[in-house]
């Protein structure tokens, strides 16, 4: 009796259970693009994405991480197509033949936040290099991504150009090891520096004391590109329709798409696939 | 301070609302975790059964085992899963990697262990008491099983509850094999964690306050069943 009722249960619940498992979505005609926290969190794809799909019907799938493992899910073949911002690394993975051509896109900036208190006083300055100094000298808390990630090499080749090796500092410069939001999260909560894309900036809500200090410096240029996995190194490569995608990015209607998405009137990308060697 | 105030209000707008973006991830939320379960359970409490009720060489190894996978980190876990169902890992032609098979592969996987491992301990006291009047009737060994799984069943339920739990709560493993896609892959505990990167606290532990209520409402569920089949 009680193993009957036992029994009946588990059938129930399984019924149950295999009757709701059905297929997310009705659109089989999907592709997985690889692309960088950036451009999820701040929204843009948000905006610009029900646009290509009501267009096209292909729906785009997004996995956001930083641009190294970005590059890392496209190179195992776990995507069809790669937008990132880190144009060596992007070069290198077009040499290396994992996709036949990389496009130009977008631009944004890179700006250095910090507390309001400024202990570093870089504030309103235009020479990111001095302000980094600055920073390592005043031994100001300064909050790096550390996760390989677009951001995070920018970062570093910056402080190279600065000529300061931040890791051997006492405990002021924290590699966190984390996306753009967790970062900006951690320099709130300790009243820090931190370098971040301005996209991700406008559209962070938990800014604390933070404000913007350094802006405005050429070598704080931030450029978006875009590529197809090439589909001679997989097979499963959905090459049309990621195609598809890559060509309506660059075309003047994605290109158009990118310049409308603004938050409280500030534009957060900038188009420029015309523009030569971008 | 004033963020909890506000989360709760999130919440209760997110709920009211009937938010279709929630509604949603909520309902893949439990797709996912209840098919994880199940399956668990499915393997787990005749696995843990078995391991109590029958001497075989190994067994205090796997017991062993079972006890140190319980505590298995989903991160470790859901970075196995995604190697072996990545298109360059062993079941890559399978194209299950960024899917919710994927979540629901890798939280079973999360979930055995601890079903297992407890149902093995239950099963070993209940065994005390009437493991000579198993041997006197001469039960074979499925019947042996299924009449010590029956008789435990609502220290089972707990278990499977705990299971539930774990499973619901994790956001290491799904994160990594699920990949947070909008509307494909996306559930409760990684819209949490975007959330949190998008610096929306409040949204975020209003999302929090909702997982919770779901899974009081799925234990109250269960509290209810044991009330009414005991009376």
């Amino acid at each position: 009796m009680l193993r009957r009722s036992f029994v009946l249960g588990c059938a129930a619940a399984a019924a149950l259970l295999l009757g709701s498992v059905q297929p997310t979505t009705a659109a089989d005609r999907f592709i997985t693009v690889a692309s960088t926290t950036s451009t999820e969190d701040s929204g843009l794809f948000k905006s610009i994405l029900p646009k290509f799909t009501e267009k096209t019907g292909i729906e785009v799938r997004v996995v956001a991480k930083g641009t190294g493992q970005a590059i890392d899910i496209a190179k195992r073949g776990d995507a069809d197509v790669l937008f990132v911002h880190h144009k060596p690394s992007e070069d290198k993975f077009v040499a290396e033949g994992f996709s036949t051509e990389r496009k130009p896109v977008m631009y944004n900036d890179f700006v250095i936040v910090g507390p309001k208190a400024d202990p570093a006083k870089v504030g309103g300055s235009k020479d990111v290099s001095a302000a980094l100094k600055s920073i390592a000298a005043a031994k100001a808390p300064f909050v790096s991504r550390g996760d390989d990630s677009g951001t995070h090499k920018s970062e570093q080749a910056l402080w190279k150009t600065a000529g300061v090796d931040p890791t051997t500092g006492d405990g002021w410069y924290r590699a966190i090891g984390q996306g753009m939001g967790a970062t900006l999260n951690t320099a709130a909560a300790v009243s820090g520096y931190a370098m971040t894309d301005r996209a991700t900036w406008l559209s962070f809500k938990n800014r604390g004391d933070l404000d913007i200090l350094v802006e405005g410096d050429k070598r704080l240029f931030n450029q978006y590109g875009v590529m197809l996995v090439n589909p001679a190194k997989f097979s499963h490569v959905k090459a049309a329709d990621g195609q598809a995608f890559v060509d309506w990015l660059v075309s003047a209607e994605g290109q158009q798409a990118i310049a409308d998405y603004k938050i409280n009137g500030n534009s957060l990308f900038f188009p420029n696939a015309n523009e030569p060697g971008a | 301070m004033h963020e909890f105030g506000l989360a709760f209000v999130t919440a209760f707008h997110l709920i009211a609302d009937f938010d279709p973006g929630l509604v949603g991830i909520v309902g893949l939320s439990l797709r996912v975790s209840l098919t994880a379960v199940l399956l668990s359970a499915l393997i787990g409490l005749p696995l843990g059964a078995a391991v109590a009720a029958f001497r075989f060489p190994g067994r205090r190894a796997v017991t062993l085992f079972l006890n140190t996978a319980m505590g298995l980190p989903p991160v470790v876990v859901g970075l196995i899963v995604y190697l072996i169902l990545s298109r360059s890992g062993p079941l890559g032609v399978l194209g299950l990697l960024f899917t919710p098979t994927a979540m629901i592969v890798a939280q079973t996987l999360l979930i055995v262990p601890i079903v297992a491992a407890l149902t093995r301990q239950i099963v070993e006291d209940l065994l005390v008491e009437y493991g000579d009047l198993l041997r006197v009737m001469g039960t074979g060994p499925v019947t042996t099983l299924f009449t010590l799984l029956s008789e435990a069943r609502w220290s089972l339920l707990t278990i499977v509850l705990a299971g539930f739990g774990r499973a619901s709560a994790e956001v290491g493993a799904v994160m990594i094999v699920g990949g947070n896609i909008d509307r494909v892959t996306r559930v409760m505990t990684t819209s949490i964690a975007l959330e949190t990167s998008k610096g929306d606290l409040p949204l975020a532990l209003g999302l929090g306050v909702i997982l919770m209520t779901l899974s009081l409402s799925v234990n109250f569920a269960a509290a209810m069943v044991r009330e009414t089949r005991r009376a």
